[in-house]
């Protein structure tokens, strides 16, 4: 267990203790439960994680669970686990809003894949949690139910767009939390909240029940506050599902086994176009002594080019708004969600879109639209395909020499709130270091590594090819052991 | 970085707002045709390179089509589905008229 500083609830039970002690009957889950909800009666009225907190059910879940406990029966890997899920996955009779006006007070029909294999694990769902809309940005600041707050610091944003997924596992609403991730929107808001977040390979969980985004980048993964934890939601939540045709069919790579494996000999390689500029001093330092620290426990760690990825940003701003303005064209006030009444069809449409959606989510409509439009496909969304295959190919070449590449997760720790609303391309840069993985389809993860030059949360990021998840665990294991020893020392 | 003029025109964004159906306002047309072109300026990077010889890539992994038996499967219930739609009439979802549409 790391000091109570390093993170507000770093003394709570993990999600593999909780499970167990439930399990065998030495904890009830209602008890687990109620130490989730008077915090979120304490805390929740100024971060603002929640845009749903589902006590009454919750209550009832947990009920069971003991219940079937009590009766010989075993609930499951999360058995009576407090779980966060974001407002994009979808629930099945319970309001499912993307924090859009659109979809507000929309109760789907069905529940999510993975919101079906973590209540057959036993878990509590305590609620939904608040992202930037249609999860487009990396502040959770562009929801149409007002912003998240950072639990370390309220006058700093959570990151995004999970970030209120970020800050209930941070602020120790839930123990465990999901989001997605479409090119940072875990790892992001994980780094600035201190807490744990990671991007599975592309395809390794389903994404059926998930509200698209940008279909050939959007993955869900978890949040928790240890490396463990993370693995075992992982591992839950993995593996093939008929229902969603990008559905790798394979085994979940086994994390939970090789957790303590260390790095002995294994090469890691620190990014230098993400060391540099755009990346804020301390950050840059931070991440240096991340890859001081593998190389004491025995790995070889160099420098390495991965030139491609500074294009990333661009590539992502092009490619995303383009699967967004598709994806987004559902969004039509016929079958769901809003509807704003107009003499024909074509006007109720427009009307209802425009009052449906906000800034953000308008500007990548519209941008998506323009980079697939007659005239300029080829010059803007057919060359970021293109940079996309560069991306992946660099990213190749460094993996034939490393087994994980490290970089800072985000370019700074949290920033102020509204600090960059009004500029959109500044917002976006957050994202340079987490965008590339995305693109690729590589997963990725940012692990809490002390504190930057203001006191908040700085995260450092492993990544690895394809299904290179062990790899990718072993080393983030190795990292989180040296910052809780760095932070009781 | 190429600086030109402006990478987008505020008649270009009125035509893209009209085919993403969206109507905007004369202060929200100069302010996304401001913020759309400081995108593009910075996408001229990518613009700017040379990728003649290079595959494009859609997606992290190859689309490949999935099959399973041609055997019916378990269906939303219809009045789940119509329940939470903004009009419905005879089972169906209700809309206004299309005629008359950019007449």
């Amino acid at each position: 267990m790391s000091d109570e500083q390093h993170s507000p609830n770093a003394v709570d039970p993990s999600a593999i203790e909780t499970a167990a002690a439930v399990r065998s009957g030495d904890l009830s889950a209602v008890e687990v439960l109620e130490t989730s909800l008077t915090r979120i009666e304490e805390r929740e009225g100024e971060i603002h994680a929640f845009n749903l907190v589902l006590a009454e059910e919750a209550r009832e879940t947990a009920r069971r669970v003991d219940d079937a406990v009590a009766g010989g029966a075993d609930p499951g890997a999360l058995a009576g686990v407090p779980v966060a899920l974001k407002d994009n996955l979808c629930t099945k009779g319970v309001e499912t809003t993307c924090s859009s006006r659109i979809l507000e007070g929309w109760k789907p029909p069905y529940d999510a894949t993975v919101v079906q294999r973590l209540a057959a694990a036993g878990a509590v769902m305590v609620g939904k949690t608040n992202l930037d809309e249609f999860a487009m940005g990396s502040s959770t600041e562009n929801s149409a139910f007002g912003p998240t707050h950072n639990p370390h610091d309220l006058s700093k944003v959570p990151g995004g767009s999970s970030g209120g997924s970020a800050a209930a596992v941070a602020a120790g609403f839930a123990t465990l939390a999901l989001g997605s991730d479409t090119g940072g929107s875990i790892r992001q808001p994980a780094a600035l909240c201190g807490v744990v977040g990671m991007k599975p390979t592309y395809g390794l969980v389903s994404r059926l029940g998930l509200i698209a985004f940008g279909s050939s980048l959007d993955q869900i993964g978890p949040f928790s506050n240890s490396v463990a934890d993370a693995a075992l939601l992982l591992e839950v939540m993995g593996g093939h599902d008929p229902g969603d045709s990008t559905s790798l069919d394979t085994e979940v790579p086994a994390v939970s086994t090789h957790l303590d494996d260390g790095v002995s000999g294994m090469r890691v390689g620190l990014i230098s176009e993400m060391m540099g500029e755009g990346i804020a001093p301390d950050v840059a330092a931070r991440t240096r002594a991340a890859a001081e620290c593998l190389a004491a426990a025995g790995a070889i760690v160099e420098e390495v080019s991965v030139p491609a990825v500074v294009y990333g940003l661009s590539a992502y701003y092009l490619v995303a708004p383009a699967e967004a303005s598709s994806n987004l064209a559902r969004y039509d006030g016929v079958r769901y969600g809003m509807r704003v009444e107009a003499p024909t069809v074509g006007e109720m449409i427009e009307a209802t879109r425009t009052a449906g959606f906000g800034d953000e989510v308008k500007r990548r409509i519209m941008l998506g639209t323009y980079a697939l439009s007659a005239g300029y496909y080829d010059a803007f969304y057919g060359k970021a395909l293109k940079v996309r295959t560069l991306i992946r190919g660099d990213f190749d070449a460094a993996y034939g020499n490393f087994d994980v590449l490290l970089s800072p997760t985000s370019p700074s720790t949290a920033f102020d709130m509204g600090s960059k609303t009004a500029d959109p391309l500044s917002m976006y840069l957050n994202d340079l270091c987490t965008i590339p993985s995305n693109l690729a389809g590589h997963p990725a993860m940012s692990v809490p590594f002390g504190r930057g030059g203001d006191g908040l949360p700085v995260g450092v990021q492993v990544l690895a090819p394809a299904l290179g998840e062990v790899p990718m665990f072993r080393t983030a294991a190795v990292l989180e052991a040296a910052a809780r020893e760095e932070a009781r020392s | 970085m190429t600086e030109q003029s402006s990478p987008i025109t505020a008649a270009e964004v009125t035509k893209v707002a009209k085919l993403a159906r969206l109507t905007l306002t004369d202060a929200e047309l100069e302010r996304f045709t401001h913020q759309l072109g400081d995108i593009l300026g910075h996408a001229a990077d990518i613009e700017a390179l040379d990728l003649t010889d290079v595959e494009p890539m859609a997606r992290p992994i190859p689309l490949t089509n999935v099959f399973r038996p041609d055997e019916p499967g378990e269906p939303l219930d219809r009045d789940d589905v119509l329940s939470v739609a903004p009009a419905v009439e005879d089972n169906q979802f209700r809309v206004p008229p299309s005629l008359g549409e950019d007449s």
